[in-house]
């Protein structure tokens, strides 16, 4: 279904439809994760993915056009050639990764135990992923949160928010030109 | 979306469970999955949903865009503060031992403290960025659609 959507998005010309597509294409995704149990991962890809980058999306088509421009130059075969060896590359790759929920694999072997041996007593909070992120990656976390609020600031920066001051700016500057 | 009664109806029945299901998954992020992320973006949601059926000015009443620029900016300090209070307090920065006399108490109030600061700033950055495409003059007319 994953690869489904994934083809319906690239052949699909109207965008609104495509927006709508990738919006399943994060829900289905966010299926997958829970499947693994990654429930956490789940519930962003769900909320972030499938919620607000669908309306952020369909904001931004209301600002452009509706529908994918043909595009008029040849398309040559060389983007999908690397595209197919790169996948190949990737899969080949995976060969020789260890069994899914394997215990020997390095995910579960690595620093995982210690992680799982030190959460009951050092912070008491049942959520390890929770622990994980808020308390022994704390300069993480931190640094993600600098990126979010970078974005907004930048979002707000460049398209709008300070509008209003600019426009009270652009209605000012005429009439100084005026007077002198 | 003046017409829709039914999208109106429904989304003044939907908001105030959205904001608690939000908050929900801020404050009991510790025992559940969840944390700051996940409930900001669906707190920016409630929001977002509000805005698309009754139109950005309405919203805009209920959290003024000012307010939203604040919000942005104190999450960060929240959390970088927290980190600077443990330094004050003699502690490595952002070790949450600080926080209290027991260490284990202090990790519960940082990461408590900690997750309220990530919530506030990706809420706040969802909707100035909402808040910033939507002021945009659009393109296309709703009958379009």
């Amino acid at each position: 279904m994953l690869v489904g959507t994934a083809l319906a998005i690239v052949r699909i010309r109207s965008l609104f439809a495509v927006v709508m597509l990738s919006g399943v294409f994060s829900l289905l995704s966010a299926l997958l994760f829970v499947t693994m149990d990654a429930v956490d991962v789940a519930f962003t890809e769900a909320a972030v993915g499938a919620g607000i980058s669908t309306v952020l999306m369909l904001g931004t088509i209301a600002l452009t056009s509706r529908f994918e421009r043909i595009s008029d130059h040849a398309t040559s075969p060389l983007p999908f050639v690397v595209v197919v060896i790169t996948g190949l590359v990737l899969v080949y790759g995976t060969l020789d990764m260890p069994s899914y929920g394997s215990a020997n694999s390095p995910t579960q072997t690595h620093v995982m135990p210690e992680y799982m041996e030190r959460v009951p007593h050092e912070i008491g909070i049942p959520n390890v992923v929770t622990d994980i992120l808020a308390s022994y990656r704390g300069y993480d976390t931190l640094g993600e949160t600098a990126v979010v609020f970078t974005a907004g600031i930048g979002v707000v920066l460049l398209i709008g928010g300070l509008g209003r001051r600019r426009r009270r700016k652009d209605g000012a500057a005429p009439k100084q030109s005026e007077e002198s | 979306m003046r017409h829709h009664l039914i999208l109106r109806v429904i989304t003044k029945l939907l908001v105030g469970p959205i904001i608690l299901f939000a908050l929900y998954v801020q404050f009991h992020g510790d025992y559940s999955p969840g944390g700051g992320f996940q409930a900001g973006v669906i707190f920016a949601v409630a929001f977002i949903l509000y805005g698309i059926v009754f139109g950005l000015t309405k919203v805009k009443d209920v959290f003024p865009e000012w307010l939203v620029h604040k919000l942005l900016a104190l999450g960060v300090l929240i959390y970088a503060g927290t980190g600077v209070f443990a330094l004050l307090a003699g502690y490595n920065f952002l070790d949450y031992s600080a926080l209290a006399h027991d260490p284990e108490h202090g990790q519960h109030y940082g990461i408590l403290i900690v997750e309220a600061g990530v919530g506030i700033t990706v809420s706040a950055a969802m909707i100035a960025i909402y808040y910033a495409f939507g002021s945009r003059p659009p393109r296309i007319s709703d009958e379009e659609w």
